[in-house]
């Protein structure tokens, strides 16, 4: 009945005896906890799904011309409608790069150009890309259809053939007719879904061969960007390097990006997110910290006679200090507890909504923020039940016994 | 033992109010040997639970000096008169102020764990109870649940616990009818007849009558 420790046992009881608000308190510290563990969960497996998904791209290099500064994306494939005719590289350069990259993986080149096109009565816009032919096979996906074989077929991503209703088979007519001729290409294929990607992004485009290209366009041997696949992780630094030395040495001429500046942007990005969105959830644990407070201060001011009577027969300051930090201290455990087991349940069904995949969510990194939460919770519940647990420790007793 | 238990010299308490100084005891000087059963009496505000305050070590004098057992407790700080309080004092109170939270047997082991740091397993409690009239049925039950004369008895119980040497008694039958008065007040006596020193408040001439002594407090001074 009785625990080994009396002090213990009296704040216990109390709790107990003021059941329905111990536990309005501790619902306090239970949403402070979920809030804070959910969403730490949810910024972690964002961050961790999103870094899984950028490091199929860890072992790619895109080189772009220079084009002074640059920015992140270095104005990637796809943006370039009014590039100036020096903003290419050349067959040279291309030459000097697969020479470099020889050694480690293959590179290859991509035309590109934003343009007007027409199926049917619709018209819109949409990427054209130029490839070696060959290296569309090697490196797209093609749904349905087939690979293009002539200079007149080209393959489309899937949201352009959705948003257009392109079928294998269908007609496009690339360029504006106003401005001059218009080139008609057939569809053959349709190619799986790519996503966003610093080197090709393909949803919204059309994939022809070079030849294709240059007969629209013209500028045989001018590429507006080198994508080169480099097979061992380890040696992308020295590939970059190697083409920087090699094209950059007298004046800067090409851009080498990889894809860990936009993966350093990207998950410092979320982390700050998640810090921010943290601190909110935070307040919530700030709001039950005031309620811990208000009742901590309530159950000292209507004890304040028995805090009199422990003092007279003999309790220490200390021991009545200890009693109240119980008391607060129940409730913060309480809370915490539940809490954790609240956010575990909560959590993995707010990442698997917000996330798309709960499969990190048991990673370490992910559930760590259930016990870091947990003793936050706790934490500010001793913080806050300190004060008025001090405040009965010094009360006179001949005074606190006089108190009705 | 010989020499007194309880030895006051020249005792003065002042409160500083706001609305003046008020002076509670005016200079006393008292002694108290072992196994006497002493009643102080007075009118109201006379200063006589002050005095008691101040032999409990609930409260220090402003000037002079408390012995208890020889030792001089101005030399004591609160840490140490709490321990005196816990040990060698059982206060026994007008309104019997039992813990609600605990029942009677855990008011009663209270002060026993407090010290041994250990709940009773010598029996002590439970025969304590039983000496007041306190059964083991009756010693589960909350206070809120027991008479006055029951919450009373526990109460003695609870003071002698410890063994303390002196036995404190702040107007014990002040809440409590005549005929439980004299149960109480009977129970009062047959423990100082075992030789426990009792220093008693008092209104009531036939509580005062079961003491050797009765001394009158008027205006913070033993007249």
């Amino acid at each position: 009945m009785i625990t080994k420790d009396i002090i213990l046992t009296l704040a216990a009881r109390n709790v107990r005896l003021h059941f329905m608000r111990s536990v309005l308190a501790a619902l306090g510290i239970v949403i402070g906890v979920v809030a804070i563990a959910s969403i730490g969960m949810v910024g972690t497996n964002m961050t961790l799904s999103v870094t899984e998904e950028l490091s199929d791209m860890a072992n790619k290099l895109t080189v772009t011309p220079y084009r002074g500064g640059g920015g992140m994306m270095g104005g990637g494939p796809g943006g370039g409608g009014d590039q100036d005719d020096e903003d290419v590289i050349t067959e040279d350069e291309f030459r000097d790069i697969e020479r470099i990259v020889a050694k480690y993986g293959t590179a290859y080149t991509l035309m590109s150009e934003s343009d007007q096109i027409e199926v049917g009565s619709e018209t819109g816009r949409a990427t054209i890309y130029g490839l070696d032919p060959d290296i569309i096979r090697e490196i797209l996906i093609v749904e349905t259809g087939e690979y293009p074989k002539s200079t007149s077929s080209v393959v489309v991503g899937p949201t352009l053939a959705e948003r257009l209703d392109l079928k294998v088979g269908s007609k496009i007519k690339i360029g504006d007719p106003d401005e001059g001729a218009t080139t008609t290409v057939r569809v053959v294929g349709i190619l799986e879904e790519r996503g966003m990607s610093m080197d090709l992004s393909t949803d919204m485009a059309i994939i022809g061969s070079e030849k294709l290209f240059t007969g629209i366009y013209g500028g045989e041997g001018e590429y507006d960007q080198v994508n080169i696949v480099v097979d061992d992780i380890n040696n992308v630094d020295a590939v970059k390097t190697a083409i920087e030395d090699e094209l950059n040495r007298k004046e800067d001429t090409v851009t080498v990006q990889d894809s860990s500046r936009m993966m350093e942007s990207i998950t410092s990005t979320l982390s700050t997110m998640t810090t921010f969105v943290m601190a909110i959830a935070g307040i919530s644990l700030l709001v039950a910290a005031v309620s811990i407070f208000n009742v901590m201060m309530m159950s000292v001011n209507e004890r304040v006679r028995e805090i009199g009577i422990l003092r007279a027969i003999g309790t220490q300051r200390g021991e009545v200090l200890r009693m109240f930090v119980y008391e607060a201290g129940i409730l913060g455990i309480v809370g915490a507890v539940i809490g954790s087991i609240a956010s575990l349940a909560i959590g993995y069904v707010v990442v698997f909504g917000m996330v798309g995949t709960a499969d990190y969510f048991f990673a370490m990194d992910s559930l760590i923020y259930v016990p870091m939460a947990m003793a936050i919770g706790a934490g500010i519940c001793l913080i806050t039940g300190a004060y008025p647990a001090w405040q009965a420790s010094k009360l006179d007793p001949i005074e606190a016994l006089r108190a009705e | 033992m010989s020499g007194p238990v309880i030895e006051l010299k020249g005792v003065k308490k002042v409160y500083n109010l706001p609305s003046g100084d008020v002076t509670a005891l005016n200079g006393v000087d008292l002694r108290i040997d072992e196994g006497e059963f002493v009643a102080i009496m007075g009118p109201s505000g006379s200063g006589k639970s002050t005095l008691l305050n101040q032999i409990g070590c609930l409260d220090r004098p402003t000037s002079g000096d408390l012995f208890l057992a020889g030792k001089n407790t101005r030399e004591m700080n609160d840490h140490d008169l709490t321990y005196l309080r816990l040990t060698s004092i059982g206060y026994i109170f007008q309104k019997f102020n039992l813990i609600p939270l605990l029942s009677a047997y855990e008011n009663v082991e209270y002060p026993y764990i407090m010290k041994n740091r250990k709940p009773d397993d010598t029996g002590r409690v439970q025969h304590l109870l039983s000496r007041v009239g306190i059964d083991e049925a009756l010693s589960a039950h909350k206070p809120g649940e027991l008479s006055g004369g029951q919450q009373q008895r526990v109460a003695i119980a609870r003071a002698l616990v410890n063994d303390p040497a002196i036995l404190l008694c702040d107007e014990p039958t002040g809440n409590l009818d005549s005929q439980t008065s004299i149960q109480i007040m009977e129970i009062l006596s047959d423990l100082n007849q075992r030789g426990r020193t009792i220093v008693m408040v008092t209104h009531n001439p036939e509580t005062a009558a079961y003491a050797d002594r009765i001394i009158t407090i008027r205006d913070g001074k033993i007249v």
